[in-house]
Parts: C-alpha cells; sequence; structure tokens
C-alpha cells in the first residue's frame, strides 16, 4: 500500500476512534450505561435491516448528495456552505413542480421533480458566483448570508401560497403518487440512493480520468501553479465547482421531497448543509469515501434516534460525536502537513 | 400608537444586545484574519454556562460562567484553526456542531430530561436617572446592565483596535499575515488572543441572551443567532463602531416581525426576517463595504504565518 494511503487510513481509524471515545467518555460522565447506549446506536443505525433499510440508507440520500457536491467545490477552492440554502432552493421548486404533476407518466414526473430541484439549487448558487467574481464578496459570507433567505422564503410559502389546502398546518399538500421516487417494498429506502451511487462513480470517474477533472484538482491544489503552467482559468473552476455543488445541494432537495417527505415544511432538513461539510472533510473529498462516510453520518443519526428511544440517552449527543471526528481529522492533517515538509510548511 | 413605537424600540434594543456582543467578539477574531463559525456555538455554551451558574449563584455569577464557557469553547477552536493551522470554516463548523451537542446533554443531565420550567434570577432593568424619564425614548434607559455594557463596549473595542499596540498588531496579523510576520508580529499568539477575547464576548452574549432577555434556557436556543452575529459583522464594515447600528437594525428587524404579524398580517412577516440579509450582501457589493473586509480574513495560517 502507498504511503500517503497508508497515513490517510490510520489518520481515519483514529479519527473514528476519537469519535468513539467522545461518546463513551461523555455518556459515561452524565451517568448513562454506555454499554446498553452504544448496543442501541448500533441496532437502530445498522444492525438490523429495519434501521438500516428505513432509516439510515434514505438519511444518506442528502447527505452523500450534498457531501458530493461539496467535494468538488472545496476541490475547485470553492467554499460554499450555503448547501443548507441551496438544498432548501431545490426542495421549495421540486415541491412545486411535484404537486402540478398529477396525472403524469410517473418516470417523466419524477425528472421532471428532481432536475426542477437541480436546476432550482444551480440557479441559487449563481448569485455567491457572481457575487464573487463581479464584486469580490467572500463566497463564505454571502453563502451563508443566503441560508438566511431560502429559510425565509420557505417559511412564506408553507403559510402562504403552498400551504396545505386545509390551512392548518404550516406545511405543503403531499406530493400525487406520480411525482414520488419509488419505495423498495417494505421499506422507506427509495431510488434517489440509487442515483447518489451513479453520481459518486460518475463524479469519481470524471475527477481520476478526465481533463477537466484534473483542471479541477490541479486548480484546487495551487491556484496560481495551475495558472501560470497549465493557462488553467481558475476563476472559472471556482464557479463551475460552486455551481456543481449547489446543483448538488438542490437535487438532494429535491429528492428528499419526491422520496422522504413528500411534503415540504420549515426545518425539512436537520442540518444536511452543514453535516456534508463532514461527511466530505471525512472522505477527504473522495467521490466513493463520501458514500462512506455519508452512510456512516447517517447511521450515527439513525442510530441516535433508537439510542434515545431505546436506552434514554439524548439523541443530540451524536453531534459531540460528529465534532470529535472532524477536530481529529484537521488535527491529524495539520499534524501530517508538518511532517511532510517542516521547514516550507507544505 | 406612541407606546407602541416606545414597546417597539425596546424591544429592538433587547433583542440586539445578545447579537451586538457576539458581533463585537467576531469582529476582534475576523480583524485578526479569523473567522469563527464557532462563535455560535460559543454563544450556546456562554447560555447555559449562565444558566447553570445563575441558579447557583445568581445573575453575576452567571455572567463569570458565561465567560468561561465562551472561553473554553475559544481555546479548542483556536486550537485547531490557529495553532494547528486547519480550515477555519470547518473548524468552526465542527465547534458548533459539538456545542450543540454538549450543551444538551449537559443541560438534561443537570436539570432532568424534560428541564422544563427553569426560571432564572435575572439582571432587572435599570434605568438611567434622568434620560429614563424622557417622553418616548424613556424606555430605552430602562434596560439590563448588560445592554448598557454592550454599547459601551463598541467604543471601547474601536480605541483597542485602532488606539493601542496590541491593536495594531492583531489588524496586522488580519490584513497582511506574512508581512506581519517579517516585521516581528507572533502572528499566531495575536490572532489566538483575538480569538479568546471574541469567544469571551460570545460567552457573554449568551449570557445576556439568558439574564438579560428571555430568563430561560432552552436546548439550542440561540437558534443561528452567532451566524446573524457573522453578517452583522460584514454589514458593519469590522469596525466596532459600524457594528453598533448594524446590531441595533438586525434586532429591529427581529423585533419588528412580531408587531408585523399582529400589526399587519397581510404583509408576510418573512420579508422583514429576510431583508437585513439582503441589504449586507447589497452593502459588501459596493466597493467601500467590501475593503473594509480585513485581506486575510480566512486564509489558512500556514499561508500567512510560514512554519
Amino acid at each position: 500500500m502507498r504511503p500517503e494511503r497508508w497515513r490517510a487510513l490510520t489518520a481515519l481509524g483514529l479519527a473514528l476512534t476519537a469519535g468513539l471515545v467522545a461518546l463513551a467518555v461523555s455518556l459515561t460522565l452524565t451517568g448513562y450505561d454506555a454499554a446498553s447506549a452504544l448496543s442501541a446506536l448500533w441496532l437502530g443505525g445498522f444492525g438490523t435491516s429495519e434501521g438500516l433499510l428505513s432509516a439510515t440508507l434514505p438519511r444518506a440520500v442528502p447527505l452523500i448528495l450534498i457531501g458530493l457536491g461539496l467535494g468538488v467545490a472545496f476541490r475547485g477552492g470553492a467554499l460554499n456552505i450555503g448547501a443548507e440554502g441551496q438544498f432548501y432552493a431545490g426542495a421549495g421548486v421540486a415541491t412545486w413542480i411535484g404537486l402540478s404533476l398529477g396525472g403524469w407518466p410517473r418516470p417523466v414526473a419524477v425528472a421532471l421533480v428532481l432536475l426542477g430541484g437541480a436546476g432550482a439549487g444551480l440557479l441559487y448558487g449563481l448569485v455567491p458566483v457572481w457575487l464573487r467574481l463581479r464584486f469580490g464578496v467572500l463566497e463564505v459570507i454571502s453563502t451563508l448570508l443566503l441560508n438566511f433567505v431560502a429559510e425565509g422564503v420557505i417559511s412564506y410559502l408553507v403559510q402562504g401560497p403552498l400551504m396545505e389546502p386545509r390551512h392548518i398546518y404550516p406545511q405543503s399538500a403531499l406530493l400525487p403518487l406520480a411525482a414520488r421516487l419509488p419505495l423498495w417494498t417494505g421499506t422507506r429506502l427509495h431510488l434517489g440512493m440509487a442515483l447518489a451511487l451513479t453520481l459518486a462513480v460518475g463524479i469519481w470517474v470524471f475527477e481520476r480520468r478526465t481533463r477537466p477533472g484534473f483542471m479541477l484538482y490541479a486548480a484546487g491544489v495551487n491556484p496560481s501553479a495551475a495558472w501560470i503552467m497549465g493557462r488553467i482559468d481558475t476563476r472559472k473552476v471556482f464557479a463551475l465547482a460552486l455551481l456543481a455543488s449547489a446543483g448538488l445541494a438542490g437535487l438532494a432537495g429535491g429528492a428528499e421531497i419526491s422520496g422522504s417527505t413528500y411534503a415540504l415544511f420549515q426545518n425539512l432538513s436537520p442540518g444536511y448543509g452543514f453535516t456534508g461539510i463532514a461527511v466530505a472533510l471525512l472522505a477527504r473529498l473522495h467521490p466513493l469515501g463520501i458514500v462512506a462516510s455519508g452512510l456512516l453520518f447517517a447511521g450515527l443519526e439513525a442510530g441516535a434516534g433508537a439510542m434515545q428511544r431505546d436506552a434514554g440517552v439524548p439523541a443530540v449527543i451524536v453531534s459531540v460525536v460528529e465534532a470529535a471526528i472532524i477536530l481529529t481529522v484537521l488535527l491529524g492533517d495539520a499534524a501530517s502537513r508538518r511532517r511532510l515538509s517542516p521547514a516550507t510548511g507544505i | 400608537m406612541e407606546t407602541e413605537i416606545t414597546a417597539f424600540m425596546a424591544s429592538a434594543v433587547r433583542v440586539a444586545t445578545p447579537l451586538l456582543l457576539a458581533a463585537l467578539g467576531e469582529t476582534v477574531a475576523e480583524r485578526g484574519g479569523v473567522i469563527n463559525l464557532g462563535i455560535e456555538g460559543a454563544m450556546l455554551a456562554g447560555a447555559l454556562g449562565a444558566a447553570i451558574g445563575a441558579s447557583a449563584g445568581g445573575p453575576w455569577a452567571g455572567v463569570a460562567a458565561a465567560v468561561v464557557a465562551g472561553l473554553v469553547v475559544g481555546a479548542l477552536f483556536a486550537l485547531v484553526a490557529v495553532v494547528a493551522g486547519a480550515e477555519q470554516i470547518i473548524a468552526g463548523t465542527a465547534t458548533t456542531l459539538g456545542c450543540i451537542g454538549l450543551t444538551g446533554v449537559i443541560y438534561r443531565h443537570h436539570y432532568g430530561p424534560g428541564g422544563v420550567g427553569l426560571t432564572l434570577p435575572t439582571f432587572p432593568a435599570t434605568a438611567i436617572p434622568g434620560f429614563s424619564a424622557l417622553p418616548i425614548l424613556g424606555p430605552l434607559f430602562r434596560q439590563s446592565i448588560l445592554t448598557y455594557a454592550a454599547f459601551l463596549l463598541a467604543p471601547a473595542l474601536w480605541w483597542l483596535l485602532w488606539r493601542t499596540r496590541w491593536g495594531l498588531r492583531l489588524r496586522a496579523a488580519g490584513e497582511a499575515g506574512l508581512q506581519a510576520r517579517t516585521r516581528g508580529v507572533p502572528v499566531r499568539r495575536v490572532r489566538t488572543e483575538g480569538v479568546l477575547l471574541g469567544a469571551a464576548l460570545a460567552g457573554l452574549a449568551g449570557a445576556s441572551l439568558v439574564l438579560g432577555q428571555v430568563g430561560t434556557f432552552a436546548e439550542r436556543m440561540t437558534a443561528g443567532r452567532g451566524f446573524i452575529a457573522i453578517a452583522i459583522v460584514a454589514l458593519g464594515g469590522w469596525n466596532p463602531l459600524r457594528v453598533l447600528p448594524a446590531a441595533l437594525f438586525f434586532g429591529a428587524a427581529l423585533a419588528l416581525q412580531y408587531v408585523l404579524q399582529a400589526a399587519v398580517p397581510a404583509v408576510p412577516y418573512q420579508v422583514v426576517l429576510i431583508l437585513p440579509y439582503l441589504l449586507t450582501l447589497l452593502v459588501l457589493t459596493t466597493a467601500a463595504g467590501r475593503a473594509k473586509a480585513p485581506a486575510d480574513l480566512g486564509r489558512r495560517a500556514a499561508s500567512v504565518e510560514g512554519d
């Protein structure tokens, strides 16, 4: 095995251990029975077919899609922290399209809903791209602000134009059957997972085997060298990378509406846009790794629900685990960078 | 009508106080070139610290505990983002995530699984003699002590940033880290100090939310106020004196939504919620709004500091 791959796996193992230790320590300190809590977590997330197929895998779909996009964005040097808002843009437009396609053939209706979601996310991503390239506004700040704008608009939609017909609950009507992604019978796993896996392989091939994929990689590693040595237009790479990630976050929103909830409401996302950052980082932006880390985080969150139900441990404890994993990865990266070239800091 | 306007202004100031404290803290951190998304977590930790401290030893103990909690969170973030030189945005997101988890677990452990009905000793409104008797404006001078502190902090921090040696070094680290380092500024150290001061203020912001505004603690009660503070810093052009009116503006928008919901149901109240963010984006597109951002903001520590 190549040394850098070995080092990456060591870092991964270290991060997962840190997460587990953080969990065990906080469980013990707060007086819960660590063994029964961990067993509930495992059974709820991965250990039973019910937990795996109906809780973990459906949750993994938006995380993988958003993570894949953020992987591309971060590679291309775009710090997109607005996936949450782009997810909502996609979910809002997908709902609106889906509700008006009742009589349509199912494959066409579903395709239109998903494309609508991706298109809406992409358009929403155009705003920070334009602000950055035209006015020099940092995308970190603009995407953060646009999250609030999107959430405000969704809040208006579900209490206004898209409110369900009886006007009691602040949510949209349920999508007609034609606009819903097919389920695997007897579970809550929907076809969006196949879409996510296909895209992961597609992006992997794109990054490894194509010229634009290499340009993306080069621009992310060293923008000035990419320009001087290869005449790679890093502004274009930045724009396309951010747009791709926004489109994928919008697609995630559409798939969530069409495959999981069938309705739009406030707090549709339990922070997918932010967890997606962790998903991409833990996988070191590798598309296939993002599938694995998306499954891991989805399983953790699904298992946390089971842990609260069966062992009385607050589900929110899983955030501590996620934070411990991310911070360990960051610290490990910083440490190994120093080992590579202590003199130059590279 | 007059009483409605007065009540609205007073509530706007009350709502703006935690935002102002957090935004002032973030201004200091960002002036040093560090964008700290962990401020949301520091604020939440401060809120819980304030609750636990206040129920044990009164409001001032709450303030002290909140500042300590903010500092602990700030130290964790600074360790990863400044000392180790990791990506600031990701480190900040993770810090906030960890705080959401830890505060939730500690809160339930401390107050039981329900944890409802927690009533804390809060700061009473302190009237400023003379001013508080003014017509219309009077209620603005009957606020909690933390509100006055926040308003006085704005000029104090301006003085610290622009009139002291430490402030000069911090701004140099944020503006041109590499040059500052060649001139002998210990960039890592002043950045860490900026982050710590900012996080302490974020903790204080959490205290003002609990002890000056709400009077209780709830899980995830900061609800994005730390991120709003980051928007306020941008609207205020990274200058404490301008951050003050920017925070009041955001506070007024938040307070206005309730007035609008009751008084003019035809206008969707979300409009006033969205407006401040759109205005901030607009201000950033102007040359003046953009030029004020510290040049090395968010720049990986390793790339500006060398190693």
